[in-house]
């Protein structure tokens, strides 16, 4: 049962793996490199939660 | 805003990809506990063979202190700087780029390398427990770090949904084993006054104490790491102090329970040594039941540990490559998931090279001293954060009391962690340091000049005092 569960674990790891290769190799020849890296840190903060005192 | 961009299945609002704000409280203390409780179940037992069974109690009690120094200072700052990168966006805005660029690395080294050591633990406990010749940790190992990461790479609300639910899996197991062996007397299961005597409660002295500490950092290592997900919370101001704060309560709790369970079923010398101290203690109960409770909570609690593990390292590295420290190219959000996707693949084959070849001495040991090495950082910063904006110029969603005490245990408590792990791993230390000075030249005379300085500062402050 154990070298069975070693087995399975295996082959999980390889469709995964694979599966998010295939997502990073669409997602990246589907959108701009302008959109992919367009956050900006503290935007959202900047917006909802002004600083008062 | 602009109108919304839409590309095949995906509608992309305005003109910007950002992580999603669906994260609450409760997620928060999932994250910090989830990281943490691994070491309740292995790692805090390794002080007891240093300076024994009451050494590792004391150590308990002194870096639960460190600690909370830690989650006070850290939900002060961190409700004010509510961006990914936790403390390295906090050392950009109040220290400087060069300690920002090094705490980032501190992070990424400390959640990664904890990362590796977890999937270790997972893939020898079920090799332990199946007792079949042959059989490896290497295909146990590879599915906790690839599945997990598959689970962070399609978004944080799962993500962080099954650490709760397993986080509190393993922390019930706990307290049920706690109630299950009538901790209110002593003799019937528990043998305590047997066990820690005045002859061997010390064997090594108070030498021996400063030694535990550089394991008595397992009791909470990570706690800090709910910070990362400051900028994926709904109202970071009131749920990253909440969350910590419940967290560290939480911990200290299970800490202790731990200790007094282990230390009156089994010899300081066996509890010093053994990998799994919990799962034994089950063992020893003589139940079936117990033991196996305790053996799936074990996994439980090294998957939760990985998972915000995972999801800690991808953030720093994430907010690395937003402000260019590192190229732009680890800055990219999923358009579907709202997940640094690219950070979480790039360091995903790094966290299984590391799995397959490091062994878990080594793994922890690096893990530690990148924690150390930013806890000593968390000191220093505070104490700048309260002179350049000083209660009343800046809001906080959280003000931490009695400052600056708090900041001065912390940095002391740092030092005495610091000779602890020279003691036990000064070839480590010396060589980690030599390699952050290295890496800091590199950054300063390099790769700083590809840094948008105006771009990094983005809180809405005001000028601090003395500029």
């Amino acid at each position: 049962m154990w070298m069975g569960l070693s087995y399975v674990c295996w082959g999980i790891s390889v469709v995964l793996a694979a599966w998010m290769l295939y997502d990073w190799f669409k997602v990246d020849t589907t959108y701009s490199e302008a959109v992919l890296t367009s956050s900006r840190e503290g935007e959202l903060e900047a917006v909802s939660e002004k600083h008062r005192i | 805003m602009t109108a919304a961009v839409e590309t095949g299945q995906t509608v992309i609002h305005g003109d910007r990809v950002s992580l999603l704000r669906v994260l609450g409280p409760a997620h928060v203390w999932a994250l910090g506990v989830g990281i943490v409780l691994v070491g309740e179940f292995t790692g805090w037992n390794f002080s007891a063979d240093k300076g024994g069974a009451l050494a590792a109690l004391i150590v308990c009690w002194i870096v639960g202190l460190l600690y909370t120094s830690v989650a006070m200072i850290d939900s002060e700052v961190t409700s004010t700087v509510a961006a990914a990168g936790g403390q390295y966006a906090q050392a950009k805005h109040i220290v400087g780029p060069l300690m920002a660029f090094n705490v980032a690395l501190f992070l990424v080294f400390a959640y990664t390398m904890l990362e590796v050591s977890d999937a270790i633990l997972l893939g020898d406990t079920i090799v332990a427990k199946a007792g079949v010749e042959g059989l490896t940790h290497n295909s146990f190992i590879a599915a906790t770090i690839v599945v997990l990461a598959w689970l962070n790479y399609r978004g944080v609300l799962m993500t962080l949904n099954v650490n709760f639910v397993i986080t509190a899996i393993a922390y019930v197991s706990i307290v049920i084993l706690f109630f299950s062996v009538s901790p209110w007397t002593q003799g019937a299961v528990l043998k305590l006054n047997e066990l820690v005597t005045p002859g061997n409660a010390l064997p090594y002295g108070w030498i021996g104490v400063i030694a535990a500490f550089q394991f008595g950092i397992w009791y909470y290592l990570g706690i800090e790491g709910t910070t990362q997900a400051a900028e994926e919370v709904r109202s970071p101001a009131r749920s990253l102090p909440y969350g910590t704060m419940a967290g560290m309560i939480t911990l200290l709790i299970a800490a202790a329970m731990t200790w007094y369970v282990c230390a009156s079923l089994m010899p300081w010398e066996y509890l010093g040594i053994t990998y799994y101290p919990l799962w034994d203690a089950g063992k020893l109960t003589g139940s079936p039941l117990l033991e196996n409770l305790l053996f799936i909570a074990t996994l439980l609690a090294a998957l939760a540990s990985a998972n915000g593990c995972i999801n800690d390292a991808a953030r720093a590295w994430f907010s690395l490559g937003r402000d260019r420290y590192l190229p732009s190219w680890f800055s990219a959000v999923h358009p579907k998931y709202r997940t640094p996707y690219r950070s979480i693949l790039f360091l995903l084959p790094i966290a299984l090279a590391f799995a397959f070849i490091a062994d878990l001495n080594q793994a922890i040991t690096f893990s530690i001293l990148s924690g150390v090495l930013q806890y000593t950082f968390m000191s220093i910063n505070i104490m700048m954060f309260r002179k350049k904006w000083p209660l009343g110029t800046i809001r906080r969603g959280y003000t931490h009391p009695f400052h600056p005490l708090p900041a001065i245990v912390l940095f002391c408590l740092c030092m005495v962690t610091f000779f602890a792990i020279f003691l036990g791993f000064g070839s480590q230390l010396i060589a980690m340091t030599v390699f952050y000075f290295l890496i800091s030249l590199w950054f300063h005379f390099y790769r700083y000049k590809f840094v948008r300085r105006g771009d990094q500062f983005s809180m809405p402050w005001p000028k601090p005092q003395g500029y």
